[in-house]
């Protein structure tokens, strides 16, 4: 008699992108000290100030102790074990064309369904691809020049727009901020630079593939979107990585900063190596992302899927700082095996009328671990500022868990926050329900899943919404046996 | 109780059948021919409902002995969506909702996978889409239904025909209509019956589970069988449910105790 739900022999599939591209690395050895630094800084032919950001990030950070708040267990991270610095050999001076790119990086990207050339044309984005931490291929650059769109890898920006960047960059996310971030500002290897011009609806999804593949390689990428008075763009961040054995971190700092009536939507989806059955060799996803509605009317989103990572620590957050502007979260999070995830935002009321909305989608299977973690702060001079947050959690078998840590902090009377939680559980009813049509168990789990992240997916472009989709339905093969 | 010469749907022998450590079913028979329609009727608590589960595969249902044969195969090996796959189709007592699961999108997936089990093409969804079109008419029912999530929000009776709506695009061998009469108003039974109707076939077999004789003023029955502790302890014509109606199930008990 089994009057319990079959919910045994939790989730196996294998890592579909796990393969490591055989290519020359250019490689410091580990460890890290002030000529690391300005060894990573000379090799990139940055700027002097440039150098100097760097080095006084890195020593506030000998001052700084690793953080141990979030909801997530790992050993001990030794960070003079990383190398701080892999760049593909061949591509030091940078490519022309795409003829002068390593085929088997070529290779690479083909087998994780991106296929540069063609990819270009037939979606109509442009992609900067981060393999490791140079920039191998920016395609459609023209396109995007001629609406003086500028999307670059953010090591050439510092070289061709050093005064913006040095306008712009720590100024949301400072190098003091926090740990992970202190460290990111001394070391960042690449990343992306974005600057849509005033008035500028920029003509394309801008999208940028990153992929970790040198191991025990940290990987520090910089992003910075800037979106000038009344533009608009929207971004895209997918990730995947190939399997390796050993813990790889990855502390990313993503700054965006939106002007008067300006508006950036940042969709991520996350796909990067969760580690085996027992959690080990998995990355370790301890990303800084916030975004600064600096201008009046402005509006910033954040859409993310997480189905990747061992561990993901990471909360993408709006500062409203400017009268009458709007951010959003809406998030899609999967724990499964080991992974723990403790995720969530944070939404800082400065401005007066400011909005903002929160929706995360929590699943957890297998010993999958989540907490969703989320502030809603309204200072005192932001009058008539709105939250709503809504935040549900869906368990699939017995030993998972979800917990819900919502902070609110109120200090203006006429706001108005409103905060709602569930957790379900897959129902046996629903189960036997899509069953008794014809389905079988694992079909009925994924369009359950799928109907409950329905909000979020909505939220995300088109094609990336059928990705999404696609991937949580991998993730959670073998979830019900 | 099939007649010679029709072929076999279902076959029950001594179906025996456990709820937790109680015994519901304590050796049911019944047999099923193609084209027949059986109701059922009962007391609350005679098993009517077990039946029902049993037959489309419930977990947390034990078959402790017997046997049924669906199209001359052993049910009871079969997955809950191997049974529908096969053409069998419950319509549920009590419908189940899907949050965020769009309607269109939920049978075209049930149709294409029990297509797929059958070695037959897939239905695209151009196709899939007039298909329903066309079947919406037959129970009345709004357009809007198509885009709604499954169940969320309906009414009881809107969930009930959306229901039989499933069933004339899934187009079952053998429907086991769970209740659909309980909590219909006079209309809504009414045009749940005309689909149901329209499903009558000399190849399709239904099985009525009702506590009353109400819906069988609507859908004839071939046979009306009496289901108490478990058993069948009376079959006869459809003027069986009209001496049920009017003498309840009290004396026919008494009958047999006598």
């Amino acid at each position: 008699m089994s009057g319990s739900p079959a919910f045994e022999g939790i989730v196996k599939s294998d890592y579909e992108h796990g393969f490591v591209t055989e290519i020359e690395s250019d490689t410091l050895p580990p460890g890290l000290n002030e000529e690391v630094i300005r060894t990573i800084s000379r090799r990139k032919a940055e700027p002097e100030f440039m150098t100097e950001y760097r080095l006084k990030a890195y020593r506030h950070w000998l001052s700084m102790q690793e953080p141990r708040w979030a909801f997530v267990d790992h050993p001990p991270i030794d960070f003079q074990a990383i190398s701080y610095y892999s760049a593909p050999k061949h591509l030091k001076e940078g490519p022309k064309s795409l003829d002068e790119i390593d085929p088997a990086l070529l290779e690479t990207y083909n087998k994780l369904g991106i296929p540069l050339e063609e990819q270009k044309v037939l979606a109509g984005i442009a992609v900067d691809a981060v393999f490791d931490s140079v920039s191998v291929a920016t395609t459609f650059r023209e396109t995007l020049a001629q609406a003086g769109v500028i999307f670059c890898s953010i090591s050439e920006a510092l070289r061709t727009y050093p005064d913006l960047v040095r306008q712009y960059l720590g100024s949301v996310v400072p190098y003091t901020d926090n740990f992970y971030a202190c460290l990111n500002a001394a070391v960042f290897s690449d990343g992306t630079f974005v600057y849509i011009p005033k008035g500028v609806r920029c003509p394309l999804e801008l999208s940028t593939y990153f992929r970790i593949n040198a191991r025990n390689t940290g990987q520090f990428e910089r992003t910075l979107i800037i979106a000038d008075v009344g533009s608009y763009v929207s971004y895209l961040e997918g990730c995947t990585a190939p399997q390796s054995d050993e813990n790889q971190l990855h502390a990313a700092v993503v700054e965006l900063i939106a002007l008067d009536d300006a508006e950036i939507k940042y969709s991520t989806v996350q796909n990067w190596y969760p580690g085996d059955a027992e959690g080990r060799g998995g990355i370790y996803n301890f990303v800084t992302k916030r975004g600064d509605c600096r201008g009046a009317r402005s509006k910033i989103s954040w859409t993310q899927v997480e189905t990747g990572s061992a561990i993901t620590w990471k909360y993408p957050s709006c500062i409203l700082r400017g009268e009458g502007s709007v951010g959003a979260f809406y998030s899609v999070a999967v724990t499964k095996g080991r992974q723990q995830a403790d995720t969530g935002t944070k939404m800082i009321h400065l401005g007066r009328h400011t909005r903002s909305t929160i929706v995360s989608k929590g699943i957890s299977t297998g010993w999958g671990r989540q907490t969703y973690r989320g502030l809603v702060r309204v200072a005192q001079r932001a009058q008539g500022a709105r939250n709503h947050t809504q935040c549900d959690s869906l368990l699939i078998g017995d030993r998972c868990s979800a917990n819900t840590v919502p902070y609110i902090e109120v200090k203006n009377p006429t706001a108005r926050v409103e905060h709602e939680a569930t957790t379900s559980k897959i129902s046996e009813d629903q189960l036997f329900y899509c069953r008794a049509r014809g389905l079988n168990a694992e079909d009925a789990v994924s369009m359950i899943v799928n109907g409950f992240c329905k909000e979020v997916f909505n939220e995300l472009p088109m094609e990336f919404a059928v990705e999404a989709q696609k991937l949580l339905s991998i993730s959670l093969e073998g979830a019900i046996g | 109780m099939s007649q010679s010469g029709v072929t076999s749907m279902l076959s029950i022998k001594g179906l025996r059948a456990n709820v937790g450590e109680r015994e519901i079913l304590q050796g049911l028979d019944l047999e099923v021919g193609a084209g027949e329609v059986h109701a059922i009727m009962g007391p609350n608590g005679s098993g009517k409902s077990t039946l029902a589960h049993v037959l489309a595969g419930r977990e947390g249902y034990t078959v402790t002995a017997g046997s049924i044969r669906f199209l001359g195969e052993d049910l009871l090996a079969l997955a809950p969506e191997e049974r529908a796959q096969r053409g069998l189709f419950l319509a549920f007592q009590y419908p189940v909702e899907l949050p965020g699961v769009n309607n269109t999108y939920f049978l075209r997936t049930a149709l294409n996978s029990i297509r797929r089990a059958r070695g037959e093409p897939e239905l695209d969804a151009v196709s899939f889409l007039r298909l329903m079109r066309e079947k919406l008419k037959i129970l009345h029912l709004d357009d809007s239904l198509l885009k709604r999530p499954v169940n969320v929000g309906f009414s009881g009776g809107e969930k009930k025909r959306n229901e039989i709506f499933q069933m004339t695009i899934l187009e079952p061998s053998l429907a086991i209509l769970d209740e659909t009469d309980s909590g219909l108003d006079i209309d809504a039974l009414r045009l749940v019956a005309d689909g149901i109707n329209a499903l009558r076939s000399a190849q399709r077999s239904m099985i009525l589970v009702t506590h009353y004789q109400r819906l069988l003023d609507y859908i004839q029955p071939d046979y009306v069988h009496v289901l108490a502790g478990g058993r069948i302890i009376r079959s006869g014509g459809k003027e069986l449910a009209l001496e049920l109606e009017q003498r309840g199930y009290g004396w026919i008990e008494a009958e047999l105790a006598a």
